[in-house]
Formats: structure tokens, sequence, C-alpha cells
């Protein structure tokens, strides 16, 4: 990777053309929408508000499912950083039908969505625990051909770090931490009902930043593999902070909303700049420094 | 100013043609082009442009196919809608001196408030509207009240005013003078005929598009255009822009994302 920010899933990544331009503004890495085994529309709107301390989304995984993006994956070719695939399932086997599915098209990275929590069946169940997340890669593990896997973990877990470290012994190759907050909910005073229409839905950007932190920075003790760290992330600052919990990459979504889309570039730059006044040559050296 | 939706109480409605409704509320302005999610509490909520911008209220029009239209209209003076924005670009005037505007059925709804900023800047202005029969001419009366004979009408059964396509007015009132710029909105094969045609006189234009939204300020990605987000970089994109496009006036997205021809999208729409 050229720098180590990256597009999220979920934000942006409905088709080549548009992730291509994320890259060209400045991400170090793309991710793709997640794909679903089979053609989903998601739910009704309101899916995605901005209030006053962050977003938050139930947009419902819409997906044209895997059958219908072999074009979309013939263009991201043309893209000149790395890109995630990001897959779902409503089941372990649906996992690794979509895994096998995408692999063939040798994304970067495939990314397990497995904590959605804006979908009944799929998504957030299976990263709850230990072992329906463990299940889930090594599922994924034995159809992925030679693509690294990357689980990406809810911090509604009750013990993130127990389920990254279980993932990593069923092979994850990295981890992405973390997915949405909650779901949490808003509701409108006037209309006396909840405002988005799945009445639940994902709590993220600057408001969860703290609670992203201290996952990765607990992942970041249990296991060896990278980390791709997200949430709440605006600011090099922000990135900088995440990369000293333990991120070896930053993920950010919201920030696109807050920044638009040449955020990763203004956050690179930010970046730069504080290491030049703080003498670090390498982003590197700072990978878990707070843990020192 | 955006965020979440914010309660307002329906104020008047008018009934435009047989399929038609305007609603008005008060609301902060925005721009002409520029658009709202219109919240029906329960039912759904949709990208809906202004179609009036005053000092004291808002209002937006409404076709009354389709499931969330339908509900949208049935609202009567004193019941309350949500709403967030306006969100998107709108159309930019510039320092033009001189311009057309050509509307097709539900496209006169962006391009109203339009005419009134041409109107009270005394920009000269003439304009086309069309609609596939006499009954759908929307803003009608109020727009030949407004322009007098500056004011074209085509139907596409020749129910009144000229018998044909907008386009087809254009071809006419482009051969007397050149405009400065077009600015024009309706149905998506319409406004690339149109497109074609500034191109052949080699005029500026400006369109307002349309395409299935979710958050309406450009994080989604669910509207995307090529790459362009049409709530963020759009809804209105200049000729130039739409000239190098691949999927304007071709192709178009579900709500899955699955793309699909623009005559399958349009079916979809009218569900």
């Amino acid at each position: 990777m050229r720098n180590p920010t990256v597009l999220a899933s979920g934000i942006l990544g409905v088709n080549a053309a548009l992730l291509k331009r994320v890259a060209l503004s400045g991400a170090g890495a793309v991710t793709m929408k997640s794909i679903g085994p089979r053609e989903k529309e998601g739910h009704k709107n309101p899916t995605v508000l901005e209030w006053e301390h962050g977003l938050i989304n139930a947009v419902g995984l819409p997906s044209p499912g895997y059958n219908n993006l072999a074009q979309e994956f013939e263009e991201l070719k043309a893209i000149d950083c790395p890109v995630i695939a990001s897959i779902y399932g409503a089941s372990v086997e649906e996992f690794a039908e979509v895994a096998e599915a995408v692999a063939p098209y040798s994304p970067s990275l495939i990314e397990l969505n497995i904590s959605c929590p804006n979908t009944k069946k799929e998504g957030q169940v299976f990263g709850l625990t230990r072992e329906s997340a463990e299940e889930v890669v090594a599922a994924v593990k034995k159809v992925n051909g030679n693509i690294p896997v990357m689980p990406k973990l809810t911090p509604q877990a009750p013990n993130i770090a127990e389920v990254a470290k279980a993932c990593a012994e069923a092979g994850a190759d990295a981890i992405c931490a973390i997915n949405t907050v909650g779901p949490g909910m808003l509701i409108d005073v006037e209309a006396r009902k909840p405002i988005l229409a799945n009445k639940f839905g994902g709590v993220s950007g600057p408001a969860i930043k703290p609670i992203a932190l201290r996952c990765v920075y607990q992942i970041y003790e249990k296991v060896d593999v990278p980390v791709l760290g997200m949430g709440g992330i605006t600011t090099g600052l922000d990135a900088i902070e995440m990369i000293m919990a333990g991120a070896t990459a930053v993920g950010m979504g919201s920030a696109v909303y807050y920044r638009r889309i040449n955020v990763f570039a203004q956050v690179c730059k930010e970046m730069e700049q504080w290491m030049k006044a703080h003498e670090v040559n390498n982003i590197r050296e700072l990978i878990g420094a707070a843990h020192k | 100013m955006s965020g979440l939706p914010r309660t307002v109480e329906i104020m008047r409605v008018q009934k435009e043609t047989v399929e038609h409704m305007s609603f008005y509320f008060e609301y902060y302005a925005g721009k002409p082009g520029q658009f709202l999610m219109v919240w029906i509490p329960g039912v759904d909520e949709k990208p809906i442009s202004l179609s009036r911008i005053s000092n004291t209220e808002c209002g937006i029009t409404i076709q009354c196919k389709g499931q969330w239209s339908k509900s949208a209209c049935a609202l009567s003076k004193g019941m309350k809608i949500g709403v967030r924005g306006p969100y998107g670009n709108g159309f930019d005037l510039k320092e033009y001196k001189k311009v057309v505007i050509v509307a097709g059925g539900c496209g006169a709804a962006p391009l109203r408030p339009l005419v009134e900023e041409c109107l009270s800047k005394g920009i000269g202005m003439k304009m086309i509207l069309g609609a596939k029969t006499s009954s759908q001419l929307l803003f009608k009366q109020e727009l030949l009240k407004k322009l007098g004979n500056r004011l074209y009408i085509t139907t596409d059964d020749g129910s009144e005013g000229r018998k044909g396509f907008v386009t087809d007015a254009i071809g006419e009132l482009l051969g007397a003078e050149k405009p400065d710029c077009i600015f024009s909105c309706g149905p998506e094969v319409m406004m690339k005929a149109v497109l074609d045609q500034c191109e052949y006189f080699k005029i500026n234009c400006q369109f307002s598009l349309e395409r299935y939204m979710r958050c309406g300020f450009g994080v989604c990605g669910q509207c995307v255009m090529d790459d362009l987000m049409v709530c963020k970089d759009g809804p209105v994109f200049p000729g130039e822009v739409l000239r190098k496009s691949k999927e304007f006036g071709s192709i178009a997205r579900l709500k899955s994302g699955r793309e699909v021809s623009l005559r399958e999208y349009a079916e979809w729409r009218q569900v």
C-alpha cells in the first residue's frame, strides 16, 4: 500500500468507477460494498442519516449478488491500489459460497462482514462469539484460493479480543475492527416514530472513535496479524491515534461525509506533518506505540 | 443546512394536472435544481426537487405514480411530513444573458424556480414545455401567464401546441437565435436528445438527473452514475460532463445496486 488509509466497506463502493475515483483521490486501498450470495434490495428509506455526533445507517446490505458483478470485477483491475472485496452471507455455507465465487477475481483481500448490525440473518450474529466467527473464517479459508482473508468485527461482541484471537487461530490473515456500533436509534418527536425505516441502525462517525480505539488496543494485545483499524477516524491525528492503538492501516467511511472524497489525501498529509514535527520517519514505528 | 428530517406542516395543496400535485410548506430556501429528502413517516423517503422557492414557502411537485408518490398525493393541508436538505448543487446561471429552458413531463418541477430566478434577474428566457398529452402539461397556465409568447408547447399526441417532442421545437428555436445556455429536465432519453442537439449547435447546457438515492449527501454511493454521485456531484450536470458519461441515457441502478437499462429502471420506478 502506498499509504495506510483505506476506504471502508459500505461507503461509495457500489461500482468500479467510483472506487477508482476514491483511489485516484488518495486512498491507499479501497473496499467494495459488501457482496451477498443473491440480489438483495436492502431496507426502505430513511437508511442513512446525519445526527449531531456522527451518522447512523440501516441500509440493509443491498447487493446485486456476486453473479451480477463480473463486469465490475473486470473494471476493478484498472485500479492502481489494492481492492478489498467485502462479502456477507446468512450462513457459514453462504459465506463460503460467496468467497469461492469472488476469489477467482483476485481481490487483494476478502473482508468477511460478520458484523453488520442491520439485518436479522446476515451479519452481526456471526461476529458476536468466538465460536461462530472462527467457523466462518475456517470455512472461507478452505475456498479462498490464495486470497488473504480478513474478518470485520463488531464492538458488540462481549470480548472482541477473544473473537479476534479465535479468527486468527482459524487462519485469518488480518483483522478489521470495528464495524458500526449498536444498533442505535433516533426518534422523530413530532412524528413520534423511529426515523430509520429499519428502526435501528449502526452508529458511526466521531462519536464512536473511543470505542474503536479501545477495541483495536485490546485486539493488538491478542493477535499477531495486522489490524485494519476504523471507527470515527476523520483527521490525521485520529489516524495516528488508531495506529498507536495497534492498527497497521486505518479505514475511513463516515469521514467522507465530513471532508468529502479527498479526505484520504488530507489525512495522509496531516499524518506526514505530525511525523515530520515529531521526527518519525516511518509510520510503522508508531504501530502499537501506545502499548509500550 | 442538512441533518435530520425537520417536521413541516403542509400549508396548501394544489392539483396541477390530472397526475401532478404540489405541496407547500414553510422551509428555508434552497437554490433552483436542489432537492429535499421527503419523508412520509411509516411509508418511505424520496429525493424530490424543489418546485417553489420563496421567502415564505417551499414547494414540491409529485407525479402520482408509484407507491410512495401515491401516499404523498393523499396528503392534505395540515398534515405533517419530514424534510431534510436542500441537497445537491442546483442550476448555475453564471453570467448568462439569454437562456432556453426545456422541460419534459415532471421535469418542469425543478425548472419552475429557475424560471422565477431568470424573470427576477431580467435574464432573457424562452421555455419549451412538453408532455405526452395536453392534460399532463405541468404548470401550463402559470407559465403562460408569466411568459406569454415566450412559452412553446409540444405534445407527443398533438393535443395541444406543436405535435412532437421538445427537441423538434428546439431545432426551430435555435435556428433563429442562439442562447448562452439550455437548461433541461425530463425523461433521460429526452435529455440525451437535447444534449445531442446542444452539441450540434455548440451551445452550453445543464441537465437535472435522477437516480435511486439513499443518503442524499454523497456517502452511500447508491446513486452513482459512472464515477459521479448524482446526489452530491449533481443532480445538475453540465453537458460536457454528460458527454463523457458512459451511463447517461442508457444505464441506471436498481435498489440492489444492479445495473439495468434505463427502460427497465423507469419501469421499476413506476411501481
